[in-house]
């Protein structure tokens, strides 16, 4: 779409495109704080087990050792809600689970530390799979939480967190809404391959104190702001300063380094030195986040129109142990279930799950994917019933404005969205979907042993608009200007989307737009690059003291030409009369030497716009080996005004990675159910796309004017990735000509599903 | 009979050297500190004791390409070397691809900044590296070729695609340059 604008929607470089090409930017593992330690920790064999005894005496006389911690001189910290998470304890819950710390001089000499530690366990019993821990006879792995369900999550008694977390959907009277259906069905369906999202840096953090409760935190982030949040909400400590460095690749798993913060920050206070923690590859694998398990007992009541008349069900996220955040995940993916199928009866309930196994947590499309993947196999079975084209039934029940939903925090929320419909029929058309959609399980093409099948999947996301942002624009007298915001790079090319708005507000070149670093001390508090936000939340707030920013320049010019500000415009650092452009003066002579405008923005939180992605694809299985190929993706939006069409489309294909389209085919965590070890804990076991393997891309991209901010910008962000996985399986499905309900769909399950072999376990 | 590899005094000290990004490198062989260990790898020695920390250390077990420099016209996983074999060899880093004199961008970074490929840029060094032996060796490029030779870089953003183009567009422009010529 043309616009009149300088830099909005251009395809214009990134601001800090030459610091990448060059290898000058700056990534956790480039950085070196003096006096810096090494920190490394001991990790469990075991998938459940007590320590029975444990003799560090060795690793502490080894010269360079400087400190070595187990359960026993740990300081008092426990995170999680409720908390429940030591820094240390003498139960270890999966494999990989921190026996001990150490922090010395060099990473060699804290590797050889942990070598010399002995320890004793006390094996117990270990449970995988989040149906068998629920069973009255499964092994308990916390005292607070019966059966392994962890409680429901209560009011947090903060803003936005007023009610508790959503975690039951209970609309109308599902009762009524099964006999207003023609038809009824019902189906289990796991997305439980617990996949990586694997971002090529692994992660780290520096911990330096500087006082009992004061210290400052170096990390790879995408959203510094949450270490604050991490040792303010839960430990009490008062004065964090967080510190981002560049972020090499998050996919929402480094918002939150829960354990290796505790275990960073231990170690320091314990040594009274900043101290290092950076996991290899392989902790990475066994040790940080995963994406967690899904399944769902779905029951849905339906019209022969495809009018959803009950939506029924039990959904259970595993969540391994050790891991904070699974009651959000749950709220936001009940949030966005109701996003795509607006129904009158709703019961469905949601519950985490503990296991032993390694911690799950904040991954893109942050319960949504996970959702979605359970989810649509089974509304398949009765969309195959009624015979109604998955495109058709998402564009007639996808939420419309003026429809209302429970959102994350609770409460009812109606939609004041745009019309979707239009880039969903624009998308069926560029992607063939009428000509290749020959009805439910029947496959595109027959050539030999290769069929072709197609699928679609919509997601939607109320979270672009969540909690608040805050950012100051100082225009400068040399006739720069200076963003102050807290927003961290990660991949996502955010602080040069909002540096370019800014340049547009106030029609300066870019090489005048200036951010300041991603430090929680320089710059107002800010939520972070979560939940799709940085496009609507952070632009707000940007844009907003651009504009503060402006009046002011503007209404103390006016003063000096004798005219009023509305008179008064600005471009490229020069004040000027709108109607007399040689009335101009340099910033600097409105200024002064010795002041600055300060401009301030705010972003409040808005619920009511939620974007959608309609995702089309092509798959070919061959029936003879069961191997799947991904022919084709097509993604499908209305991205409002688009910012930065280079970091968009980068966004739109990271939809190959970050545990998103591949879960439906090949990526996994593959466990060894005799002894809990993950047997994909190097990158040539876990499965990943490589340059050989690319499908053809494609995408339509709207450009609707949303009601957002001045550019009227809403963004894609986690609905890029969240409809993935579901489209994959539905193409499968039809292609094999058989509705599968698991995932990963490794040639085994297909070859099994054929009658062609025996053995692969379906669940 | 079997020697100690490593000198026990100062006179029997081994120095190795190198050529890295144009320049001559001696290095010490030995336990201290300034010293580079017999189990340090190439990565060790570029990123700790020569500070190029333009490359990157991803996995270490040669399975991602993010430490990939050039070694006599060849791609090379440098977490896979030890420093020690690479006596007399010549190295190139990321940091080595700007004209020296100019300080002008590499005609490959410069299409990577054209065409957005990267996102968050961890991969990019070892894929830009992989990239400029491939055209330097060869001087018509294809798409396959692109995609094979980069099919051991790990890129978990999914910048793939704006990377084949970035190449084809790169190899393009220095074929335009020798025609020039």
């Amino acid at each position: 779409m043309t616009n009149n604008y300088r830099y909005i929607g251009k395809q214009l470089p990134r601001k800090d495109a030459k610091e990448i090409v060059t290898g000058k930017a700056a990534f956790f593992d480039d950085i070196k704080v003096p006096g810096m330690l090494i920190g490394k920790a001991l990790r469990s064999p075991y998938p459940h087990a007590n320590i029975q005894r444990i003799d560090t005496h060795n690793a502490e006389n080894l010269p360079g050792v400087k400190a070595v911690l187990t359960y026993k001189n740990i300081p008092p910290w426990t995170v999680g809600i409720p908390p429940h998470i030591p820094v240390l304890d003498r139960r270890l819950r999966y494999v990989g689970d921190a026996v001990a710390l150490v922090a010395a001089e060099t990473k060699e000499i804290a590797e050889a530390a942990i070598e010399c530690i002995e320890v004793e366990y006390e094996l117990l019993e270990a449970v995988y799979d989040l149906e068998e821990a629920i069973k009255p006879e499964a092994p308990q792995l916390y005292d607070f939480a019966p059966q392994n369900m962890m409680p429901d999550a209560l009011p947090l008694g903060v803003e936005g967190f007023e009610d508790a977390p959503l975690h039951h959907i209970k609309i109308g009277n599902v009762e009524k809404g099964f006999q207003e259906a023609d038809i009824i069905c019902q189906g289990t369906c796991s997305y439980d391959g617990i996949p990586n999202p694997l971002p090529p840096e692994p992660p780290g953090i520096i911990v330096k104190w500087e006082g009992p409760e004061e210290a400052i935190v170096w990390s790879a982030t995408q959203s510094p702001s949450w270490a604050n949040i991490l040792y303010s909400m839960f430990l009490n400590f008062t004065e964090i300063r967080s510190i981002a460095t560049y972020c090499g690749g998050s996919y929402g798993s480094k918002n939150m380094l829960f354990n290796i913060s505790l275990h960073a920050a231990a170690l320091a206070k314990a040594t009274n030195r900043p101290v290092k923690i950076y996991y290899t590859k392989a902790e990475h694998l066994n040790a940080f986040v995963l994406r967690p398990a899904s399944r769902i007992h779905g029951k849905i009541g339906m019209k022969k129109d495809g009018t959803l008349t009950a939506i029924q069900g039990d959904w259970f996220m595993g969540y391994g142990a050790n891991a904070p955040m699974g009651f959000m995940q749950l709220a936001v993916g009940c949030g966005e279930a109701q996003l795509a199928l607006r129904c009158k009866n709703w019961d469905f309930k949601a519950k985490c799950v503990i296991t032993n196994r390694t911690p799950s947590g904040i991954v893109r499309g942050f319960g949504g994917q996970e959702l979605k993947a359970s989810l649509l196999p089974i509304l398949s079975i009765a969309m195959q019933e009624a015979d109604i084209d998955p495109l058709e039934f998402f564009k007639k029940n996808y939420v419309k404005d003026g429809d209302g939903y429970y959102w994350r925090d609770s409460k009812w929320h109606v939609c004041e969205g745009m019309d979707y419909r239009k880039a969903m029929e624009k998308g069926g058309e560029a992607f063939g979907w009428k000509k290749k959609w020959k009805g439910w399980l029947k496959p595109t093409t027959e050539n030999g042993t290769k069929r072709t099948g197609v699928g679609v999947s919509l997601h939607g996301n109320a979270d672009v608009g969540e909690d608040r942002s805050e950012a100051y624009v100082r225009l400068m007298p040399s006739g720069e200007t200076v963003v102050q915001i807290l927003v961290a790079e990660s991949g996502m090319g955010q602080r040069d989307s909002l540096c370019k708005m800014v340049a547009e507000v106030l029609q300066l070149p870019l090489e005048k737009v200036k951010m300041t670093p991603p430090d929680s001390l320089v710059n107002p508090v800010e939520s972070g690059l979560v939940g799709s936000r940085g496009t609507y939340a952070c632009g707000t707030a940007v844009i907003a003291a651009a504009q503060d920013a402006r009046k002011q320049l503007l209404e103390k010019a006016a003063e000096k030409f004798n005219t009023v500000a509305e008179n008064m415009d600005t471009a490229d650092g020069i004040v000027f009369q709108k109607d007399k452009p040689d009335q101009a003066l340099p910033w600097f002579f409105i200024t002064g030497p010795f002041q600055s405008f300060t401009g301030f923005g705010r972003f409040n939180t808005d619920f009511t716009k939620p974007n959608f992605m309609m995702i089309f694809t092509e798959v070919e299985v061959d029936i003879e080996t069961g191997k799947i190929e991904i022919l084709k993706v097509l993604a499908a939006t209305d991205a409002g005004q688009i910012i930065n069409p280079l970091a968009l489309k980068g966004q739109l294909r990271g939809s190959l990675g970050s545990a998103g389209i591949d879960t439906a085919i090949m990526e996994e965590t593959v466990i060894d159910p005799q002894n809990g070890h993950i047997m994909t804990s190097n990158m040539i076991d876990y499965k990943w796309r490589t340059f050989a393997e690319l499908p053809e891309f494609d995408d339509v991209i709207l450009e609707s004017q949303f009601p957002t901010h001045q550019f009227k910008a809403i963004g894609v962000g986690e609905i890029a990735t969240a409809p993935t996985p579901a489209a994959v399986l539905m193409a499968v499905s039809n292609a094999v000509g058989k509705q599968f309900f698991e995932y990963p769909l490794t040639p085994d399950k297909i070859l099994s599903a054929l009658g062609k072999i025996k053995g692969a376990k379906s669940k | 009979m079997t020697t100690n590899a490593l000198p026990d005094n100062q006179d029997q000290i081994h120095t190795i050297h190198l050529i890295v990004n144009g320049n001559n490198v001696s290095l010490e062989i030995g336990m201290a500190p300034h010293q580079v260990q017999p189990c340090h790898t190439l990565l060790q020695t570029i990123r700790e004791t020569l500070g190029f920390t333009g490359t990157k250390e991803g996995c270490d077990e040669g399975a991602c390409g993010a430490c990939t420099v050039i070694m006599d016209g060849e791609p090379v996983l440098s977490c896979m070397m030890l420093t020690i074999e690479c006596d007399g060899k010549s190295i190139m880093t990321i940091e080595g691809l700007q004209n020296p004199e100019t300080g002008h961008l590499d005609p490959l970074q410069q299409s990577f900044i054209d065409h957005g490929a990267f996102q968050c840029g961890f991969c990019t060094p070892g894929i830009i590296m992989a990239s400029k032996a491939l055209i330097d060796k060869k001087s018509n490029v294809e798409i396959k070729d692109i995609k094979e030779a980069l099919s051991g870089h790990y890129c978990r953003c999914i910048t793939h695609y704006q990377v084949v183009d970035a190449v084809v567009d790169a190899t393009k422009k220095v074929m335009r340059a020798n025609d020039d010529k």
